[in-house]
C-alpha cells in the first residue's frame, strides 16, 4: 500500500491538502483537509449585523457575490423586510454574472491543465506528465482558448460591477434590495456584453466540454461519491421567493424529498474544533477552534443533511431541477437532434468527474439564457431597496447557492448587533472531513476506488477533487 | 521606444491623457517591458489567511490585458491559483525558484500572516512530511526577496482576518518583518481587493526603476496619493448639503456612512472593471485601502463621525 499526500492541491480557492492510501491501483482510503482558518464567525460577534453582507464576502474571493445574497437574504429575513423586483432581479444578475464568471475560470483556468497540456513554460511546468490524451491540434486550440476565456471571465466581472459598483467584492447588495437604480443605459450596456458572453458559452465553452469529454470518456465512470445531492434554491423569479430557477431540493438514497433546512447538523470530531460544539444546526452552531486536537485533521466542519453526508455543486442543482440541455448532449449521447435530453437522461454518467464538468457547463448556459430575461424585466427609474430598521432581537436565515454548491448563513441579533452568525458553506459540504460517524465526506468518498495509474503522477486523484471545485 | 519615469508616473498619477481610458497602460511601457521580460526577475506569488480575491482582481486587469501581462511583463513563475503542478513538485519549484533568484525576485503576499497557533491556522503545504506554514514562507521567502509586494488590505495591513478579536494573529507583511527584524522592503499594495492597475503598475514600475515612492503608510504614491472625498464627483452636493437619505438617490453619500473622507485612492478617476463602475457611484466608499480597516470603519453604514 502506499502513502499519497497531495499538499498543496493548487488551482482552487484556498488551502486544501488531500491524503490517500493505494492498493492494487486503486484509492482505498481518502482524508480531505482544509488547512486554513480565519474565524470569519467569532469576527462577526458583537457588530451591526449589516456589516455582515461585506465582510462575509471576503471569505471566498471566487464566489464573493454568493456569500453577498445569502447574507442579504439572511438579513432581509431577519429584518423582516422585502426589496423590491428590481431589487431581487439586479440580485440575480450581480450573481449571475459571478456564476458565468465561475464556471468559465474553473474549466478553462483550474480544470483545463488536467486534460490539455499548457505551454512549455512557468507556470505551466513541472505538471504531471503523461496522461494528456489530446489530438496536439485540438490541444493547441485548446491553450488558445484558455487566452480568450481570460478576456471573457473578465468580461463577466464587468457585467457584475454594472450593478455591484465593482468585482470581486460588491457593494451593490444590501439588505432590503440593490443600491442601483437601473437605468436603460446599464440595461443595454449589461445586455451588450451578455450577448457576448452567451457566444461564447454556446460557440466554444459548451461545445469544447464535450469535445475534451469524448477523449477522456472512461471518466464518466470515475468519482460518483455519495450519490446524495442538497440543493438550496437559487435565482428567485418571484418577490416572495416561492420559485427558483435552480430548485431547492434533496436527492437522499435514490429518493428525491423537499428541503428542509432543520435537518442541517454540522460534526467536528475530526475537524479542529472543541468536540462540545458537534452536532448543532447552524442556528446554534459555534465556531471554537482547537487547531492542537489529536483526532481532527481538517478546519472544514462536516455537515450532514438527515445526518448524511451530500454533496452540493452543479451536479446537485442540475439533478434536482432536471432542465433540457443544449444540443451538445444529444449529439454526445447519439439521441436524435429533436430529442429532448434531460439531465437525469445522464443516469449514473452524471455521478463522476465528467458529469459534474458537463453540469457545470450546461448550467452556464441556463442561468446566461435566463438572465438575458431578466435584464430586461427591469424598471428603469422604479426603486431597487427599501428601507428596514435593525430589529432589538431577531433570527433569521437565508439560502442560496455559490458556483460550488449549496450556501446557507444564519444570523442570531440582540441589542441590534450580531449575537451568533454561522456561515455553512459550499466547499464545507464537499471538502468537509468524515463526521462523528465516521462517513466520509463527499469529495473523501468520491476518491474511493479511484485508478491511480502512475503514483508519481496521480492525475485522476486531482481530477476527481477539481471536478467538484473546491 | 523608451519610456521615462516621468512619462510612466503621467499614466498612472492621472496627468496624461491615457488615463482617462481606464487607466490604460501606455502600449510604449508594454514594449520596453516586453523586451525585458526573458530577464526580469521572477515574481513568486504565495497565499496566507485570504480569499484569492487579489488574483481573481488581477485577472481582470484590462490594459494590458492579462495575458499580454503574463506573456510580456510579469513574469510569474509560481502562483498557486494558475500554476500546473500541485503537492511537493509545486512546493519544490518554489524553493528551487527562492534559491535560483534569491535576491532578485519579488515576493507577491496575498493573505495575511496568520501567526497564533505556531502558524498552524495558515499551511499552505507540506514538504517531506513537514508542514510549510505561512509564517515559515515569509521568513524563508521573505528573507531572500528584492522586495514583498503585500497585496491587498490582508497582506498589508491584516485586513478582515485581523479584525477583531483577530482570532488568528493575523499580520500584514511589514508587522511581520518588523517583529522577526526582516529587512527586506515592502510595498503595500492595499485595497480589497487592490485594482488590478495599482498591482500591475506597480510591478512595472519596479521592474523598470525600482521601488515606487511611498506615502507614510507604505503605498504607492503614483496610486494612493489623492483624498477620495477631494477629488470625488459628488463633492458639489457635498458642499451644498445636498445628501442622499437611502441607497439609489442623488446626493453626496456621507450620510450612508461613506469612508470617502478618510479614504486615499484614484479610484474616483480610474473606475473599477474597465471603469464601468465604482463604488461611491454604485453606493459608497468602504475605506478598504486605509490601514485599519475594517475595525477604523466599522458599522459600515453608519455615518462617520471623524
Amino acid at each position: 500500500m502506499a502513502k499519497l499526500v497531495i499538499d498543496p492541491v493548487t488551482r482552487l480557492e484556498g488551502h486544501l491538502k488531500i491524503e490517500v492510501d493505494v492498493e492494487g491501483g486503486k484509492v482505498k482510503d481518502a482524508k480531505s483537509s482544509g488547512t486554513l482558518f480565519r474565524g470569519f464567525e467569532i469576527i462577526l460577534k458583537g457588530r451591526d449585523p449589516r456589516d455582515a453582507s461585506q465582510i462575509t464576502q471576503r471569505i471566498c474571493g471566487v464566489c464573493p457575490t454568493a456569500h453577498g445574497t445569502a447574507s442579504v437574504l439572511c438579513l432581509d429575513n431577519a429584518f423582516g423586510v422585502k426589496p423590491p423586483t428590481n431589487g431581487r432581479i439586479i440580485r440575480n444578475l450581480i450573481l449571475g454574472a459571478d456564476f458565468l464568471m465561475s464556471h468559465i475560470l474553473h474549466f478553462y483556468h483550474l480544470v483545463a491543465l488536467d486534460y490539455v497540456k499548457g505551454p512549455n513554460t512557468e507556470p505551466f511546468i513541472p505538471r504531471y506528465e503523461g496522461d494528456y490524451r489530446l489530438d496536439p491540434k485540438i490541444n493547441k486550440v485548446a491553450v488558445d482558448q484558455y487566452l480568450k476565456a481570460l478576456d471573457i471571465r473578465q468580461k463577466c466581472h464587468q457585467m457584475v460591477a454594472l450593478f455591484g459598483g465593482k468585482a470581486p467584492h460588491v457593494y451593490g447588495m444590501v439588505v432590503g434590495g440593490a443600491t442601483e437604480v437601473p437605468t436603460v443605459d446599464k440595461t443595454v450596456s449589461f445586455k451588450w456584453r451578455l450577448k457576448e458572453i452567451q457566444e461564447f458559452i454556446d460557440g466554444t465553452y459548451l461545445p469544447t466540454v464535450y469535445l475534451v469529454a469524448g477523449a477522456y470518456k472512461d471518466l464518466f465512470g470515475v468519482g460518483p461519491g455519495c450519490k446524495n445531492l442538497i440543493a438550496f434554491g437559487v435565482f428567485p423569479l418571484d418577490d416572495d421567493q416561492k420559485t427558483f430557477l435552480l430548485k431547492p431540493g434533496a436527492y437522499t438514497q435514490g429518493k428525491d424529498s423537499p428541503l428542509d433546512q432543520t435537518q442541517i447538523k454540522e460534526y467536528v470530531k475530526y475537524s479542529w474544533y472543541d468536540d462540545k460544539t458537534t452536532g448543532l444546526h447552524p442556528s446554534k452552531g459555534m465556531t471554537v477552534p482547537d487547531p492542537n486536537k489529536k483526532t481532527g485533521y481538517s478546519f472544514v466542519k462536516a455537515p450532514r443533511y438527515r445526518d448524511l453526508p451530500h454533496e452540493a455543486g452543479p451536479l446537485a442543482r442540475m439533478w434536482v431541477t432536471n432542465p433540457v440541455l443544449s444540443k451538445n448532449a444529444n449529439k454526445f449521447l447519439g439521441a436524435d437532434e429533436k430529442k429532448e435530453i434531460r439531465f437525469r437522461d445522464l443516469g449514473d454518467k452524471a455521478f463522476s468527474i465528467l458529469g459534474r464538468i458537463a453540469a457545470r457547463a450546461e448550467e452556464c448556459k441556463l442561468i446566461a439564457d435566463a438572465m438575458d430575461k431578466w435584464i430586461m424585466e427591469l424598471k428603469p427609474g422604479a426603486p431597487s431597496y427599501v428601507k428596514a430598521d435593525i430589529p432589538k432581537e431577531a433570527m433569521g436565515f437565508g439560502l442560496s447557492e455559490a458556483p460550488r454548491g449549496a450556501l446557507g448563513h444564519w444570523i442570531s441579533i440582540k441589542d441590534q448587533k450580531i449575537d451568533n452568525y454561522q456561515v455553512c458553506s459550499a466547499t464545507i459540504w464537499n471538502a468537509g472531513p468524515k463526521d462523528d460517524k465516521g462517513n466520509l465526506g463527499p469529495i473523501e468518498q468520491a476518491l474511493i476506488g479511484t485508478p491511480v495509474k502512475d503514483i508519481k503522477n496521480p492525475f485522476n486523484i486531482v481530477r476527481v477533487v477539481r471536478s467538484f471545485d473546491p | 521606444m523608451p519610456i521615462s519615469r516621468r512619462q510612466f508616473l503621467k499614466v498612472f498619477a492621472g496627468t496624461g491623457v491615457a488615463v482617462t481610458v481606464s487607466g490604460s497602460i501606455l502600449p510604449e511601457i508594454v514594449s520596453a517591458l516586453e523586451k525585458a521580460v526573458a530577464g526580469n526577475p521572477p515574481v513568486l506569488w504565495i497565499q496566507g489567511g485570504g480569499c484569492t480575491g487579489c488574483s481573481v482582481s488581477l485577472l481582470n486587469t484590462v490594459h494590458p490585458s492579462i495575458a499580454e501581462v503574463l506573456l510580456k511583463i510579469i513574469s510569474l513563475k509560481f502562483h498557486p491559483t494558475v500554476m500546473a503542478a500541485s503537492g511537493e513538485k509545486a512546493l519544490e519549484a518554489l524553493y528551487k525558484m527562492a534559491d535560483t533568484y534569491k535576491g532578485k525576485y519579488f515576493l507577491a503576499l496575498e493573505g495575511t500572516v496568520e501567526t497564533a497557533a505556531d502558524g498552524k491556522y495558515c499551511v499552505p503545504g507540506e514538504l517531506k512530511g513537514k508542514e510549510i506554514t505561512i509564517v515559515d514562507m515569509m521568513k524563508d521567502f521573505g528573507s531572500k526577496a528584492a522586495a514583498v509586494l503585500a497585496l491587498g488590505q490582508c497582506g498589508a495591513y491584516g485586513g478582515i482576518p485581523a479584525a477583531n478579536p483577530n482570532p488568528t494573529g493575523s499580520k500584514g507583511a511589514m508587522d511581520f518583518f518588523k517583529d522577526h527584524g526582516i529587512k527586506t522592503p515592502v510595498i503595500n499594495i492595499p485595497g480589497c481587493p487592490p485594482h488590478p492597475d495599482w498591482m500591475v503598475g506597480t510591478i512595472a514600475y519596479a521592474l523598470m526603476f525600482g521601488i515606487p515612492e511611498l506615502d507614510a503608510d507604505g503605498r504607492p504614491k503614483m496610486f494612493y496619493g489623492t483624498l477620495v472625498h477631494d477629488n470625488c464627483p459628488y463633492r458639489s452636493y457635498y458642499d451644498e448639503k445636498k445628501f442622499a437619505k437611502s441607497f439609489g438617490e442623488e446626493g453626496c453619500r456621507v450620510e450612508l456612512g461613506c469612508k470617502g473622507p478618510e479614504s486615499y485612492s484614484d479610484c474616483w478617476k480610474r473606475g473599477w472593471n474597465n471603469n464601468v463602475n465604482w463604488c461611491v457611484h454604485n453606493s459608497l466608499c468602504l475605506g478598504c485601502t486605509e490601514p485599519g480597516y475594517p475595525d477604523r470603519f466599522s458599522p459600515f453604514y453608519v455615518k462617520t463621525t471623524g
